[in-house]
Formats: C-alpha cells, structure tokens, sequence
C-alpha cells in the first residue's frame, strides 16, 4: 500500500470524525447517546479524536431502562469518569413507577415505553437538536436505508419515504424550530470493523463481550442471562445452567441473548466475528417480529 | 480468519460501489447473489425472506425473495418497488466494498443521486431482452456528471436470450457510443445471468464467446488509486478548537478533512478567501502529532501566527489558490420538487461554507436521449442543465473535474431546507 494510502478502517474513522465535527459546527445543542455498548465505546472514541486536545464539546446521554446488565452501569460510571464526560441519565420515570415489564407488559410495549418515550422525553428536556447514534446500517434491514444526517419532526418521528437526499459528505445541517437530526457517524461500519478497529486502539469495552461461564437460562436457540434480581421475568419452570458464552450486543438484561463462544480476548472476538454466520441483532428479542425496527424507528426509537 | 490475517485484513482496500438500473432489470437478484456468494448476508437474514417457509436452509439466490432482502422498508415491499437507497456492504479476501443499491424509478433519481455521489463504481443493469432503455441513458449520464471514475454496464438476463453473443454485442455498442458522445471512457461491459451466477461470480460455461472477467473479479482488480495526493493541498475549515483549558489557555487548532494534496510541517499556507498566511506549526492527532497528513484525513492544523481563520475558510499551499469569484457556473442535477428558475435564491454550500446564491441563467437544459443541448429558463425535477449563479459573496473552489471535494455543492432551498440540487463547478 502506497505511502499516501489509509486502510479502510482509517478511511472510515476520518469520515466518521467530519461527521461529528460537522454537527458540531452547524447545530445548537448536540448530544451524544451513549448506550454502553460497544459501538457506543467506538463512537465515543472517534469523538474524543475528533476534538483533541479539547475535551468532548457536548454531553453522553444514557437512556437508561434500569433492565441494563449491572457490568453495564458499573462501566458507563467508571469509563466516564476517566475520560472526564458529561454524562446525563435519563430514565421514564412514570413508566418505571408504574412497574413496565418486558413479561408482563410485551416487549414492544416495555421498549416503546422505557426506550423510545424515554428518549424523546429526555431529547425534548435537553432541547437537543442534534443527537449522535451508534447505529450501523449493516444491522438491520431498515437502518440500511437511513441516511447519516436522519431528520426528525417536531414529534421526533422518522419519514423513511420522504428522505433528504445527500450529497457527497456535504451534509445538510438547516432544520426548522422544534425540528431536529439524528446523526449516525458509523452508518458505513460493520460489525466486523467496530471489533477490528475495538481491537487495534485498545478500546476499553464491557467484560460481558468476552467469553466466560455464566448462569444462562435456555428458550429455544436463544440463551438469556440469568440474574437473581430478574427473576419474575423468566417463564415456568426456567432454570439456569452454566454455560461459556458471550454477548455480542448489548441492550436490556431480559431481552438480550448471549452466544455459545470461547472468545476470551480481542483477538479471538474479532476471528469469530469473521466467521459468523448469524447476525448479531438476532441475539435482541426486540427484533423479533414483522416490521418491527421500522415501526419503532419512525416513532422515534434509537 | 487466522492470527496471522490481521494484518492483510487491516490492509483491505475500501471500494464504495453503487448500483443502478431500470425498474425490473434484476438487480436485486444480483445484489442478492453477491451476498450470498460472498456471504454478506446473514443465515438469519436469508432464512427470514426464503420463499417456502418451512424450508431449513438457503443455498441458493433462487431459494429466497431477493427483494426482500434488500427493501428494507414496508412501503416499498407494499408496493414492490425500490423507493430510497439502501447501503449494503460485503468483502473478499481483497477489499471490502460499500454497496449503495439505488432505486429505479425516475420518481426516485434523487435518491439515485445520492446514493452516487461518492461512488468510486458504478454498476448500470440492463435487461438483455430490453436493451438500452430512458432510465439506462439518464443514470449513466448522471453517473458520467458526477464523474465516477469506473463505470460497469452489466447486460443482465442472458440466460433469458440463450446467452447470444449477438444480443450483448448491440447493446455494448450502443452504450460505447451514448458514453463517447459524453467522454466517458474505459466502460467496461459485462454480459451475466445473475439468477444463474454465471459471469458474476463464476465464470460458467455459456458465455465462452466473452473474454472479460466475471463482475466479481472486475470489482476486485479495479484501480482504487486516485492521485488525490499529487493534487494542490486544500483543507476546509470545519472548527476552531480553543479548549481555553488550565493546560491549553491560548491554543487555536483548525479542524478540517483534507480534501485534495498533503501537508508537512513547516509548509507556508494561505488562507482564502482572506489571502492572510502563515506556517504550519503541528499537524495534531489524537494519536500523535504528525510530520505530514494527507487526504483524506481528519486532522487538526497548529500555525506559526495568529491570524484570522474561522469555519468556512479553506487552508491551501501559498502559491497554489483557488478561484474565487461572486460568481459560478455549474452542471446541476436538479432534484427538488419544485422547479429551479431563472432569477430565484437558493443556498449553495459548498465544503463549509454556506452562501445565498441567485440563478443569474439557464445556460442549457441537457437532452437526455441526444445529449443536446437546449435552450431552457427552469429546471424540473430530475433535469439536468448548466446554471450560472450569482453569488452574495465570492467562493473559493476548484473545477469538479480537478477536485471532487472542492468543485461539488449541494442547492439548499431556504424556506423549506431541504436539498434541491447538485452541482458540479465547471
């Protein structure tokens, strides 16, 4: 490779960083949602490279559903607290008083209430205008479509069939009042770079993506983490077994399947992830069902 | 994937791709054979839009609703057409490519657009049976306009014209003409049969006639070498960093993307549109600073003085500027709903920077089908034409055809903010 030559993984972290130095730059009040999951950490990391020496120029939001994984929160803490970010947490707290469960109440229901409430409430006390997502058009079927500058209307709804067109990486930053942007900067990373590029700058993610004997309850093909405190959500007669397994996405503790694996280290994760045949979203039983990440998404889901 | 591939994986190429095609032309057969036979897509993907739904295992393009994986939105599933671009992305041992499959109608060319513009190939599908068609003509002379440098025109459905060399022949003619007639050069023309595969992964044994490699093997040996680094240095200005902290009081760093050329410590610059210059003192990263960056990194430049340089400006080599005028001209892919007309204001931003511009002329509408020019006083929706624009205050840039990054703006329409066009400096 010639002198003057980035690798691919460096060609997508310097677009990924004119992206977040772009929204920056044209709007008010940019926030960045931190979900603590791992392409959370890689978009946090490009943040920070965007703006050195100075330090993050706006906040991490975590919307939090109180369901996350305890290795998750005891992270976020520790992690924002060394690189010095403004952390904001946000829960529902009607929907929480109210005792929202996946069990009880259906898991789309509970994500309506605890996610995408959670997050429009929380954008709508901020008056955030633009708010940075890790999401990866590779994902999933609907988010392949999304453009990087994602418009919302004044009731942070999505319009999938009326799209800005964009150009180039000239990105279109002009919104009218109470209009706002959702900005994805690692729209053009897979799966298989957020690991690759987690492992060769040492990014620090949660332990969980690492492989480990856990107590796991088994539904089918999916393994669901067993927890004492989460016990009222796991069906008659589930009983957990340990098995050596990892998680290879991260999301609420009653709805996130880990995977069989024996992946300890970087190294190991990222040749696993060179051969997987299964994507990683099917581990979320959020997913699961017709239409569901784009009925969500235009109500303004994550 | 073993140890010791790290390092070849960390070096794979980037090659981002688009695809377009009439309505019907088979296109989603084909992306969906290039996923599968490179396997980008996921089993659970497949298994999720295989045809028999008690099927246990899809092996084949011919087992699943290829459609289906690709029209990632219910609308267009409902109607059974392609409304918005939908990225996709697969690798081979040798480069990993970004796939953008762009719709077909010509309701959607803006989105065509879009999905276009920072291709570095384009894949035209046509329908062996049908031959060249209105919307084949449009997209290529647009992808011509936004100067992709590799354009493969794959005559798909061969099986469908018993893989007759004559078939292919006629339309490869008639598309090296309507390509000539615009100075396209090096098209490259593949005949194929995506539900069959043969000529797009493997060669088959049907078209011996054709001497050329399978689209697969094309994509994998294309140049993705562009001499962005011998063009004239040019970095716009995004942001001013002055962290004002305890450790870093009076530091002022330019953030930007180099567009074009390299920089070194040392270097004399100058600013445009003020004409001020200085040095370069650092080139800083968060990885360290550098002695020399080149396009097209994101970086943050130090200078000797302190001299006046806020977002909007662009860094350039002393002694190699930009024009700079308060007015342009420019081919315009028009791509709002309502039409552009001679005399309305728009916004034109251009790199960083965002200026009021007056359509001052219609210089020619572009005929489509003849390539004519014609005499015009608006643009519709999906028309292209040459305009010239008065600008409210001069911008610096450079002739689409010399830079990408710095001869490209997009037409912003000031009431409703939404993007109503593309421009290509002349």
């Amino acid at each position: 490779m010639s002198e003057h030559k980035l690798t691919q993984l460096k060609a997508l972290e310097a677009e990924s960083i004119h992206i977040i130095r772009e929204v920056v730059a044209e709007f008010r009040n940019p926030v960045m949602l931190y979900s603590v999951g791992k392409d959370s950490s890689v978009l946090v990391h490009l943040a920070r490279k965007a703006f050195y020496p100075a330090p993050l120029p706006f906040p991490l939001l975590h919307v939090d559903t109180g369901f996350k994984f305890k290795e998750m929160y005891d992270f976020r803490d520790a992690f924002c607290e060394e690189i010095g970010a403004n952390l904001i947490v946000r829960k529902n707290e009607d929907a929480i008083a109210k005792g929202m469960n996946p069990k009880e109440f259906g898991v789309a229901r509970c994500c309506g209430a605890l996610k995408t409430q959670g997050l429009l409430d929380a954008l709508e006390e901020g008056g955030y205008d633009a708010a940075f997502g890790g999401a990866r058009r590779d994902e999933e079927k609907s988010r392949a479509k999304e453009r990087v500058f994602s418009m919302r209307d004044e009731f942070g709804q999505w319009d999938p069939k009326n799209q800005r067109p964009e150009l180039w990486s000239i990105y279109n930053g002009r919104i009218h009042d109470g209009e706002s942007v959702r900005v994805f900067p690692i729209s053009n990373w897979t799966e298989m770079d957020i690991w690759s590029y987690i492992r060769e700058e040492n990014i620090p993610i949660v332990p969980l993506y690492f492989a480990k004997e856990r107590p796991m309850i088994e539904r089918g093909e999916l393994l669901i983490p067993y927890y004492e405190e989460n016990q009222d959500q796991y069906l008659e007669g589930e009983e957990p077994t340990m098995v050596m397994s990892r998680f290879r996405t991260l999301g609420c503790s009653p709805c996130t399947g880990a995977v069989r694996s024996d992946a300890t280290n970087m190294d190991e994760i990222v040749i696993e992830a060179a051969a997987a045949r299964r994507s990683e979203r099917e581990t979320r039983i959020i997913d699961h069902g017709s239409n569901s990440m784009e009925d969500k998404k235009k109500e303004g889901y994550f | 994937m073993t140890k010791a591939n790290f390092d070849l994986v960390k070096e794979i190429e980037l090659l981002r791709l688009v695809t377009v095609g009439s309505v019907d032309d088979g296109k989603s057969t084909l992306i969906g054979r290039l996923l599968i036979d490179t396997k980008g897509a996921f089993e659970d993907q497949l298994m999720a839009v295989r045809k028999q739904k008690g099927a246990t295992t899809v092996s084949s393009a011919a087992d699943i609703d290829l459609a289906m994986l690709t029209d990632g939105l219910a609308a267009e599933r409902e109607q059974g057409i392609t409304i918005d671009v939908a990225y996709r992305y697969f690798a081979t041992p040798k480069r990993k490519f970004i796939m953008a499959d762009c719709p077909g109608h010509e309701q959607y060319t803006r989105n065509m657009v879009t999905g276009s513009s920072t291709a570095n190939a384009a894949i035209i599908l046509i329908d062996a049976r049908n031959g060249v068609m209105p919307q084949t003509k449009r997209h290529t002379h647009i992808l011509g306009l936004l100067g992709i440098p590799h354009l493969i025109v794959a005559v798909n459905k061969m099986d469908l014209v018993d893989y007759d060399q004559a078939t292919f022949e006629n339309i490869r003619e008639e598309m090296d003409e309507y390509c000539a007639k615009q100075g396209i050069k090096d098209l490259i023309c593949t005949p194929m049969s995506a539900l069959t595969g043969d000529m797009v992964t493997i060669r088959g044994d049907k078209m011996d006639w054709y001497e050329g490699d399978t689209l697969l093997a094309t994509l994998e040996s294309l140049s993705v070498l562009d001499d962005l680094d011998e063009k004239p240095f040019r970095m716009p200005v995004q942001l001013v960093n002055r962290p004002q902290t305890a450790d870093l009081p009076d530091y002022r760093g330019f953030m930007g993307t180099i567009a074009s050329g390299t920089i070194k410590v040392g270097d004399a610059v100058t600013v445009v549109p003020s004409g001020l210059s200085s040095t370069v003192k650092e080139i800083v990263t968060f990885d360290g600073n550098l002695e020399e960056a080149f396009a097209p990194q994101s970086i943050t430049l130090t200078l000797n003085d302190n001299i006046d340089i806020s977002r909007g400006d662009m860094l350039v080599h002393t002694g190699e500027p930009t024009t700079g005028e308060k007015s342009l001209t420019a081919n315009v892919c028009w791509i709002g709903d309502e039409p552009l007309e001679r005399r309305k204001k728009y916004i034109i931003k251009h790199t960083t920077r965002q200026v009021k511009a007056l359509v001052d002329d219609v210089v020619f509408k572009r005929e489509i089908h003849t390539l004519e020019k014609e005499d015009a006083d608006s643009l519709a929706m999906n028309e292209i034409g040459q305009i010239r624009f008065k600008l409210q205050q001069p911008l610096n840039c450079d002739s689409y055809a010399d830079n990408r990054m710095t001869g490209s703006f997009i037409i912003i329409d000031s009431f409703t903010n939404n993007t109503v066009g593309a421009g290509m400096i002349v």
